[in-house]
């Protein structure tokens, strides 16, 4: 059906385009024309192919050639060599970097293997709204599966598969279920946690949006191995859509026998309800979450007992993750050789991340364990927005940290992110760049923090609001040295003494900012100072007499009236009636105007 | 639709539901359908995807196309949204960023009717469970 027999795909992503793919995609159209074949061949131009490192890309279809740092003077080569004569151009073929192979088909490029799709398998693929497609995917197959193993065989299949808990602690599923199976009660419970709070992620979300029956399965088979009968959904109350196509799923899965009594006719019965949380960022917090669904504050209490032995309602409560239900028909089904043959020694499997920030393609990624930031931030996202420079990643959220150019390579695991000072989380992933001052960043993941700390214990109630203080202070340039030995103590005793892990967790943005980025903290303090000039207190916008032409343009745009000055002559803004809104510096067509 | 009573049921219909759900068996002679799916979670709703989808509905429906269009979850392109994948018949799947009614209009006019590719096509960049095990 198609019209043309080849297809030119030229990517226009960020990346290539400051690179001349425009120039090359002109070349290309102009060679084709001059070779009489503009009938024949089409040019494309393309959204990143995420191989910007080796841009421009350009790819030919139907025979899947790969071209890499194609240059405008190349075009013309490519049309007479590839498209009239259909011989390959060598020299522009992928080089292996470790077998030192020439590689066309981009299929076999190590780069195309840097994501799989596990617990994504579904997401953009079926119709979440219809449990048929589900089931044509293999959906509901592994709880089949299950039931007919003993509870015993399938935990120890999980346990071999090493899938550890991906709402970021990374404590062994297998064995969380084994603990919840070795208590004795009549009554247990199986429990989602689908309360998602780091800002900007969005996994969980995009999950119970794309694919919610899997959750529902995996809620199933949880269910056999440990011995309950109901299972609950933790869900936020601002994640409507996920909701709703929850509650068809649920509705579809009872319809079809595949919840509720005798299940495939072998006498497990099992069903799922819904229950709301607030949006509260610590009722992500297991025994927090637990209280809420009881109808108390949403309020942590201390571990031991964990949920295993006593949990919701008093009963033995195993509470799981939504990706890490995700995860876990595809183990069933597949094996758990399989799915450990996935990832790096003590972390197993793939992770997704919501990759954000000032990032080229922002998204939602799934990697296996073992992909180094590097790769995640420049081959998958893209790059930096703007060709600017790379400074830090926040991994973790709220209770992660911040890693620097040093730590690109280190490969994502649980423990190696632990190692270097962050943590794993839930998933969030955002992208800093040169302009981002790290006080800022640290005082507004202390505000998040201070906003959500339920209050219990004294020592994340008040110290952290004591952090966000001194913090505030700094970015103010009224911080002393001094501060910043407080500002680490303060850290650690909250980090020490905190019931939950809202609280031991919280201080991470400033340690780790501290840790890496000191010398920014030092600018602000002993020179008042703002390296990336974002905090506004610590600039001043200043007008170079010898460029003011005098068009008057700054001082009707200031909103303070804070510049002066006589027509045609050079202006003066007034320091002390600045707000530093950047008015003035955005309309002066002079480059009159600059930061300081 | 009967409940589901054995796992050799379930594996009954998912044969079944297979065909149907390569095919999207809505027409009697498929082969001849061109699918559509439109990324439909939060993010690509926020960025418009249901006037979207609406438009394309509306303007297959004004030119006669035989076409299946389906929601489904996030594919992971948020900075492109929002996304649909297009898959005429006898060919690979095809997606699409940035659809707004003048891109969805410019797809169907030139990608859909006319068979040739429209600029704003967003290449794969990962590799499916059954690709993985083929390595």
């Amino acid at each position: 059906m198609a019209k043309y027999k080849n297809q030119v795909l030229v990517c226009a992503g960020t990346g290539c385009r400051a690179s001349q793919s425009e120039d090359i995609v002109q070349n290309l159209v102009n060679a084709i024309k001059d070779n009489g074949i503009e009938g024949e061949v089409q040019v494309v131009r393309t959204g990143c192919f995420g191989f910007c490192e080796k841009g421009p890309v350009v790819k030919m279809v139907p025979d899947n050639t790969f071209y890499v740092h194609v240059s405008p003077v190349d075009a013309g080569e490519l049309v007479s060599e590839h498209l009239v004569k259909g011989r390959k151009v060598e020299r522009l073929l992928y080089v292996d970097p470790e077998t030192h192979e020439k590689i066309s088909d981009s299929k076999h490029m190590g780069f195309y293997k840097k994501q799989i799709r596990i617990a994504l398998r579904n997401c953009g693929f079926i119709n979440p709204e219809n449990i048929d497609e589900y089931i044509a995917r293999d959906g509901y197959q592994a709880l089949g599966k299950a039931l007919e193993m003993t509870p015993e065989e399938v935990i120890d299949e999980i346990k071999r598969s090493g899938l550890r808990g991906r709402g970021g602690g990374g404590f062994p599923t297998g064995l969380k279920w084994e603990l919840t199976r070795k208590v004795k009660a009549e009554q247990k419970y199986v429990v989602c946690n689908a309360d998602e709070g780091d800002p900007g992620a969005f996994m969980d979300r995009s999950i119970l949006e794309g694919d919610p029956h899997t959750v529902l399965e995996a809620m199933a088979i949880n269910g056999y191995c440990t011995g309950a009968s109901k299972g609950l959904i933790y869900i936020r109350a601002e994640y409507p859509l996920a909701i709703e196509r929850l509650k068809i799923a649920i509705d579809q899965a009872r319809e079809y026998g595949l919840l509720g009594d005798d299940i495939f006719g072998t006498g497990f019965s099992f069903d799922i309800e819904l229950r709301y949380g607030a949006g509260a960022f610590v009722c992500g917090e297991e025994t927090a979450l637990i209280h809420s669904m009881e109808g108390l504050r949403g309020e942590p209490t201390v571990k031991p007992p964990f949920p295993s032995e006593s949990g919701y309602k008093g009963a033995p409560t195993n509470v799981n993750n939504v990706e890490t239900y995700a995860n876990l028909p595809v183990i069933l089904l597949k094996g758990a050789g399989w799915f450990s043959s996935i990832g790096t020694e003590k972390s197993k499997g793939t992770k997704v991340f919501a990759l954000a920030g000032k990032v080229n393609n922002v998204g939602l990624i799934e990697v296996p364990m073992g992909t180094t930031l590097r790769e995640v931030i420049f081959d998958i996202g893209g790059g930096i927005k703007g060709g600017k420079k790379f400074k830090s990643v926040q991994t973790g959220g709220p209770s992660g940290g911040c890693l620097t150019e040093k730590h690109l390579d280190i490969p994502i695991d649980y423990d190696n992110l632990l190692a270097s000072g962050s943590m794993m989380g839930s998933g969030g992933m955002i992208v800093m760049d040169e302009d981002d001052c790290m006080v800022s960043v640290a005082k507004f993941y202390l505000d998040f923090t201070v906003e959500e700390s339920c209050g219990k214990c004294a020592p994340c109630r008040i110290g952290n609001k004591r952090l966000y203080e001194m913090l505030d202070t700094i970015t103010q340039g009224k911080g002393t040295i001094e501060d910043l030995s407080k500002l680490r103590n303060l850290a650690n005793v909250i980090k020490d003494t905190s019931l939950c892990g809202l609280g031991q967790t919280s201080p991470n943005p400033v340690l780790s900012t501290m840790d890496n980025f000191y010398d920014e903290y030092l600018a602000h303090v002993k020179d008042h100072k703002c390296p990336s000039g974002q905090c506004k207190a610590l600039m001043s916008y200043i007008i170079k007499e010898d460029a003011c032409v005098g068009c008057t343009l700054c001082a009707r745009v200031c909103p303070v009236d804070a510049i002066s000055g006589e027509k045609k002559m050079p202006h003066v803004i007034d320091q002390s009636i600045c707000i530093k809104c950047g008015a003035c510096f955005e309309k002066c067509k002079f480059d009159a105007i600059f930061i300081e | 639709m009967a409940k589901v009573k054995s796992l050799s049921d379930l594996k009954k219909m998912r044969e079944e539901l297979q065909s149907k759900v390569n095919l999207r068996e809505k027409s009697d002679h498929p082969e001849g359908m061109v699918q559509i799916k439109v990324a439909m979670a939060t993010c690509g709703i926020a960025s418009g995807a249901k006037e979207t989808m609406d438009y394309i509905v509306n303007e297959l429906d004004n030119r006669a196309i035989d076409a299946v269009v389906t929601q489904t979850g996030c594919m992971g392109y948020c900075y492109a949204e929002p996304t649909i994948e297009v898959t005429l018949p006898g060919e690979k799947p095809v997606i699409f960023g940035y659809v707004d009614d003048k891109k969805a209009k410019e797809i169907i006019e030139k990608y859909i009717q006319g068979g040739e590719l429209v600029d704003g096509v967003i290449p794969v960049t990962y590799e499916t469970i059954d690709e993985h095990n083929k390595e």
